[in-house]
């Protein structure tokens, strides 16, 4: 009887003990996680100014125009070719992928998710940049970014029109639609939020991305001229990887303005993203 | 049907783009494979070498004289960093998803694993910078002593404690990036059981821990092994941060846990300037076997995870 109470206290004292632990992790990773983004916010709001947003980049001072808009421009770019491409290989793989391509589509789709962004920087260096002769250039830029997003816009396309009903589906073609417009008049309106979302958070990916692009982007310090190849373009990330390492205080305060302006975008786009998932009729996570 | 045909077009691109890297890579890289031999990954000596010197012919390769390129360094930093952020990062994961998925609320875990997700979304350079202008300085000047200090009686954790960009703060920081990949998953993972398991549980008198240690977790060994991984590997081909703590060391073997260290990702941004000043290109030709290598692990790593979850889950995307 003694024993058994024993027991008892002793399994009791060894769930406290693993609640607590498990509390401690999740709490050493708020920590972790309040600590950067304090820090990142703190250090670059003292740095903004008004002339961020107005000038260009001289050496290691002036403004962040040219490396704000050549972020947009990059990612805007890549957003639209691996959308393109993501939603229709989405819509491919979920309606009508059943079959053995569309499961290897799929593998190589996740394996794909995997490859180190640097690897794909490096290829776009040596096909694009090199043997294209495109130089560093927006078109570099942009196609290495979209092939980073391809894979996830793919498989959020997938997953989110898997969620439509099937009935949903077979309604529209015992109404007599033919595949292109049950796909455009119903299935990509009921999954919008869903597709919106994925699309979103990959943008957020390719936005913080630095990797890829130093090969491929280049650095300018002008804004950009309209041309898709042979003029390198700025990017925000470049600026907290290279000036965080110069020996002035234009340069830093530079580095954490951009820091703070690329976390910031990252974070407004992730908001938005769950915001539109959980707004959504149909979404149901 | 012409619809149909339209889309898997669109669709045999993603295969497509997989191959056309991996090909592109190969061949690029293809003089340096036969040129460097096994040496590549056995030898510890990057060196382009004498660049103001006449190109010199050797195994049948055009390279200049002393060049030679062993990255055996690399995959000890790698490894070595990769393993560091792997065994900080399980635990931490382990007990932020028990604790959120089964001793907070529904409604509030939800809300705050949204909250620790985001850490994911932090861009790698931005991790660089905080751990440039913050953690390096509070480790080398006030926990490393420490660290050394009390566990003086392990090898490798002995002094010196450098200068604080290393290999125990690459870890540190590639934990930080791979944690939420592993919580995510298995928060989810956990959350979606039935509530009947947890019922039954307690109805025979576990404790509300021993039901998530001892009935929920076992069944999710698959889901936590295929996230673990992906987020192994993750951390190999991390680059950006790493570049920014790890202190780039050059041929150098990590002495101890706070050695300056390079990885074979942020070796390749790192010295692909210099490379390119090498006339005979075999240099360049070498990171191209770097990021070869790298592709193959990837391609492994992620093929191998993928079959142990089977189809992959959004977030752990």
């Amino acid at each position: 009887m003694i024993a058994t109470r024993f027991w008892i206290r002793w399994r009791r004292f060894k769930s406290a003990l693993g609640w607590t632990l498990s509390g401690a992790a999740f709490l050493a990773l708020a920590v972790a996680m309040i600590q950067i983004l304090f820090y990142v916010f703190a250090k670059g709001f003292k740095s903004l100014t008004f002339k961020l947003f107005t000038e260009n980049t001289i050496g290691v001072g002036g403004g962040l125009k040219n490396a704000i808009l050549g972020t947009l421009l990059l990612s805007g770019t890549a957003m639209i070719l691996a959308a393109l491409v993501g939603v229709a290989a989405g819509l491919y793989l979920s309606e009508y992928g059943e079959g053995r391509m569309g499961s290897l589509t799929r593998f190589l789709s996740d394996v794909l998710v995997g490859v180190p962004s640097i690897v794909l920087g490096f290829v776009g260096y040596v096909t694009l940049t090199v043997w294209l002769r495109w130089r560093f250039s927006l078109a570099a830029g942009a196609i290495t970014l979209a092939v980073l997003m391809l894979p996830y816009i793919v498989r959020s396309t997938e997953l989110a029109l898997r969620r439509v009903a099937s009935g949903i589906r077979e309604s529209a073609y015992a109404l007599g639609c033919r595949d292109h417009q049950v796909v455009f008049k119903v299935l990509l309106k009921a999954a919008a939020p869903g597709i919106g979302t994925g699309i979103l958070l990959a943008l957020a990916i390719s936005a913080g991305e630095t990797a890829p692009l130093l090969y491929t982007a280049g650095w300018s310090n002008y804004g950009w001229s309209g041309r898709l190849i042979h003029e390198p373009v700025a990017y925000l990330t470049y600026v907290i990887w290279s000036f965080i390492g110069e020996p002035f205080h234009s340069a830093h305060a530079l580095a954490y303005a951009a820091a703070f302006l690329i976390t910031a975008l990252i974070l407004l786009i992730n908001l938005i993203a769950r915001l539109l998932i959980a707004t959504s009729p149909h979404g149901n996570r | 049907m012409w619809f149909r045909r339209l889309l898997s077009a669109f669709a045999l691109l993603v295969p497509l783009v997989l191959v056309l890297i991996a090909i592109f890579l190969i061949s690029y890289a293809w003089p340096a494979i036969r040129f460097n031999r096994l040496d590549f990954l056995l030898h510890d000596t990057w060196n382009i070498g004498n660049q103001y010197a006449n190109p010199i012919v050797r195994r049948g390769a055009t390279i200049m004289p002393g060049a030679s390129f062993g990255i055996f360094f690399l995959v000890a930093g790698t490894l070595g960093s990769a393993l560091i952020g792997l065994l900080i990062a399980f635990p931490l994961g382990l007990g932020a998803a028990l604790f959120l998925s089964e001793a907070v609320p529904r409604r509030l875990g939800h809300l705050v694993s949204f909250f620790v997700e985001l850490l994911a979304a932090i861009p790698s350079v931005v991790f660089g910078l905080w751990g440039i202008v913050f953690l390096v300085p509070l480790l080398s000047h006030h926990v490393y002593p420490i660290l050394a200090e009390t566990l003086s009686f392990l090898p490798f954790f002995r002094r010196p404690t450098g200068s604080g960009y290393g290999l125990l703060t690459s870890g540190l920081i590639l934990s930080l990036m791979i944690v939420p990949f592993i919580a995510a998953t298995l928060r989810d993972a956990l959350a979606s059981q039935s509530h009947a398991m947890r019922e039954a549980g307690i109805s025979l008198g576990a404790t509300r821990f021993e039901v998530a240690t001892r009935i929920l977790l076992p069944g999710q060994k698959a889901a936590l092994a295929g996230a673990t991984m992906l987020a192994f590997g993750r951390a190999l081909g991390e680059t950006m941060a790493v570049l920014m703590v790890s202190g780039n060391a050059l041929n150098y073997l990590p002495q101890n846990i706070y050695s300056p260290i390079s990885t074979m990702a942020a070796f390749i941004v790192a010295q692909l300037d210099s490379a390119l000043a090498d006339p005979t290109g075999m240099a360049v030709r070498s990171l191209a076997e770097i990021a070869v290598l790298l592709l193959l692990i990837s391609l492994l790593i992620n093929g191998l995870a993928r079959f142990m979850i089977g189809t992959l889950k959004e977030h752990t995307l």
